[in-house]
């Protein structure tokens, strides 16, 4: 692998996405949002201190063992914020899904691919390339989302202690693993949807269904059906980390140069 | 420089019977010299060129691109290579230059800056580089992709139909770079429908369609077809001065029209002399003498109709 020519692919696709406002704009807002509305709630929330012994006695069990030396109000907040953590699980899914149907559907109505596949770059590198155009910065973006989000909370969370509890195994593996293998899952079916499409925005909508199920977990979650514990959590990772095997080794199968070539071109 | 042997594309579709593209191509393409490949819409001549050029595989047969093996080392043909695809699609957010640099990266040219500066001050786009391709006209992108396809300054170039849907200016602007090209000493694969542009620019040119149909010089090609004919302008014509003609030795056949006379000469430099001798001899005032030429489109139509 060549990886001057992966870089050149990466910074390729970045300078078409910089000049793209739609991809940007929901590259940059997106993660913004989903920061900013934990950060509400903890702040609004803060102002209650009073009446959420009634929530506090709803909590499921694990809740209340976190909640042990806090006071119910900071449990209450932390139980809530918590809630919100598979929301930053919709960052690297929307990232990619947005990316990579413009990249791919662009390629193709430009008619710049074959150009492109007349260079020596060989298909494993412009693969990568576009993977990693897509993937990285739906990787960064939860992880930067999360850092503010980090820093946000404990400026508005009085308490250290409620602090290191809201922060646990569960979010880290969350941020730290599952959503890179999400961003990677979300990338890989929008490029098969982009191949298929010859409009991006079509292409961006059928990908982004994958909010979907990461939506019905955090429903599932509200209502109490499902409980997300670090056991939940490396469920997740597991499956989706085969998820992504299977599909990158279909990918690699299917995607020769001539494949490309026609498919996309 | 390209030796092809037996060389076959077929195209399987759904539903339908497989399609030959390419049918058992064999041509040798020499060193230095401008080799066009012409041929009908859908004859294969861009299937051919993704052939060589390493994009798509061939179904049968073989070919060796510039020393290397199809199918061996792609990369290796591809770096030694030059292309104007058919559509040649640029990065339409990016300025020129920025297009140039990516491509120049991605064949690993040296000095990226430099062979940049060179070929769009030499496409004459230099004034233009740091504007959107989006805005360029269709000549200007032409250039730009000419420029693309020179920067890792291959020795062999592929180009499919470089002139068309240029306007006349922009279109002499591409061929007379293309004769710059030849100097040079690069080798050309040039694709066109422009039959004049042929005719002017390439010292061979195969006739295609799905198969090879004829492969030669432009000249032998008129001659195969049509022999060489000499016209005789008279200031009027005379009876029974056709007949003297056709008896001189070397002359095939003379025909009178109006005041012209049409002779077919096996090697009019040495008999014309002689011919013109027997005219003045009988009487005629003779007003001019020339060669008539047949277009290459003539010769084209020929072959293509009785393929
Ligand atoms: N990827 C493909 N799949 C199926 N058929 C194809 C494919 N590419 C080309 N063909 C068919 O192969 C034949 C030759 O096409 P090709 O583009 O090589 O012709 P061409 O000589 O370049 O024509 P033109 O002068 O119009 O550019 C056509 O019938 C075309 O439909
Ligand atoms: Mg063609």
């Amino acid at each position: 692998m060549n990886t001057t020519a992966i870089a050149t692919i990466v910074r390729k696709e970045w300078a078409e996405m910089y000049r793209n406002s739609l991809v940007l704009s929901t590259v940059i807002f997106m993660p913004l949002l989903f920061t900013a509305l934990p950060l509400v709630i903890l702040g609004v929330g803060s102002g209650f201190d009073s009446g959420s012994e009634a929530l506090l006695s709803e909590l499921p069990p694990q809740m209340a063992s976190l909640c042990a030396g806090l006071t119910s109000g900071q449990c209450g907040q932390i139980y809530i914020v918590s809630q919100f953590m598979l929301m930053f699980m919709l960052i690297p899914v929307m990232i990619p899904a947005t990316i990579t149907p413009y990249s791919i559907v662009g390629e193709k109505t430009q008619r710049s691919l074959e150009p492109l596949l007349a260079t020596p770059i060989s298909t494993a590198e412009l693969l990568t390339g576009k993977n990693l155009a897509a993937i990285l910065p739906g990787v960064i973006a939860t992880w930067l989302a999360f850092a503010l989000f980090a820093v946000g909370a404990r400026l508005l969370l009085a308490s250290s202690l409620a602090f290191s509890r809201l922060f646990d195994a569960r979010w880290l593996i969350a941020i730290f693993l599952l959503g890179p293998l999400l961003a990677v899952f979300a990338n890989a079916l929008a490029i098969m949807v982009s191949s298929r499409s010859n409009d991006p925005r079509v292409a961006q909508q059928v990908s982004s269904l994958l909010v979907f199920p990461v939506i019905m977990l955090f429903l599932g979650q509200m209502i109490g059906w499902i409980v997300f514990d670090t056991s939940f959590a490396l469920i997740l990772c597991l499956v989706f980390l085969i998820l992504d095997i299977a599909l990158t080794y279909l990918a690699v199968r299917i995607f020769d140069r001539e494949t490309i070539l026609t498919r996309w071109a | 420089m390209i030796h092809t042997q037996n060389l076959t594309r077929v195209f399987k579709r759904k539903g339908e019977a497989p399609l030959i593209a390419v049918d058992t191509l064999s041509i040798d393409v020499r060193r230095g010299e401008v080799f066009g490949f012409l041929g009908p819409n859908g004859a294969g001549k861009t299937t051919t060129i993704r052939m060589l050029a390493a994009l798509i595989g061939p179904t049968r047969g073989t070919a060796t691109v510039n020393g290397h093996m199809l199918g061996e080392d792609a990369a290796a043909i591809r770096r030694s290579i030059g292309i104007l695809t058919e559509t040649p699609g640029m990065y339409d957010t990016l300025s020129a230059a920025h297009n140039l640099h990516i491509f120049a990266q991605l064949y690993g040219v040296p000095e990226p800056e430099k062979q940049v500066e060179k070929y769009l001050r030499m496409l004459g786009l230099w004034e233009r580089r740091e504007d959107e391709v989006g805005g360029f006209s269709k000549g200007m992108r032409q250039k730009l992709a000419l420029a693309r396809a020179l920067l890792h300054e291959p020795d062999l170039l592929f180009l499919d139909e470089p002139t068309s849907g240029l306007d006349p200016e922009a279109a002499r602007l591409v061929r007379d770079f293309i004769e710059e090209l030849r100097g040079q000493g690069r080798t050309i694969f040039l694709c066109t429908h422009n039959l004049d542009e042929a005719d002017r620019l390439c010292d061979r040119i195969a006739l295609f369609r799905t198969r090879l149909l004829v492969l030669d010089t432009p000249a032998n090609l008129r001659r195969q077809l049509f022999g060489r004919q000499v016209v005789f302008h008279l200031r009027a014509m005379l009876p029974g001065l056709a007949e003297t003609v056709a008896a001189l030795p070397g002359v095939q056949e003379a025909t009178a029209i109006d005041h012209k006379l049409l002779v077919h000469v096996d090697d009019p430099e040495t008999q014309n002399p002689a011919i013109i001798r027997a005219l003045i001899a009988a009487g005629a005032d003779l007003q001019f003498v020339g060669e008539l030429r047949y277009s290459l489109e003539d010769v084209y139509l020929q072959f293509v109709q009785s393929s």
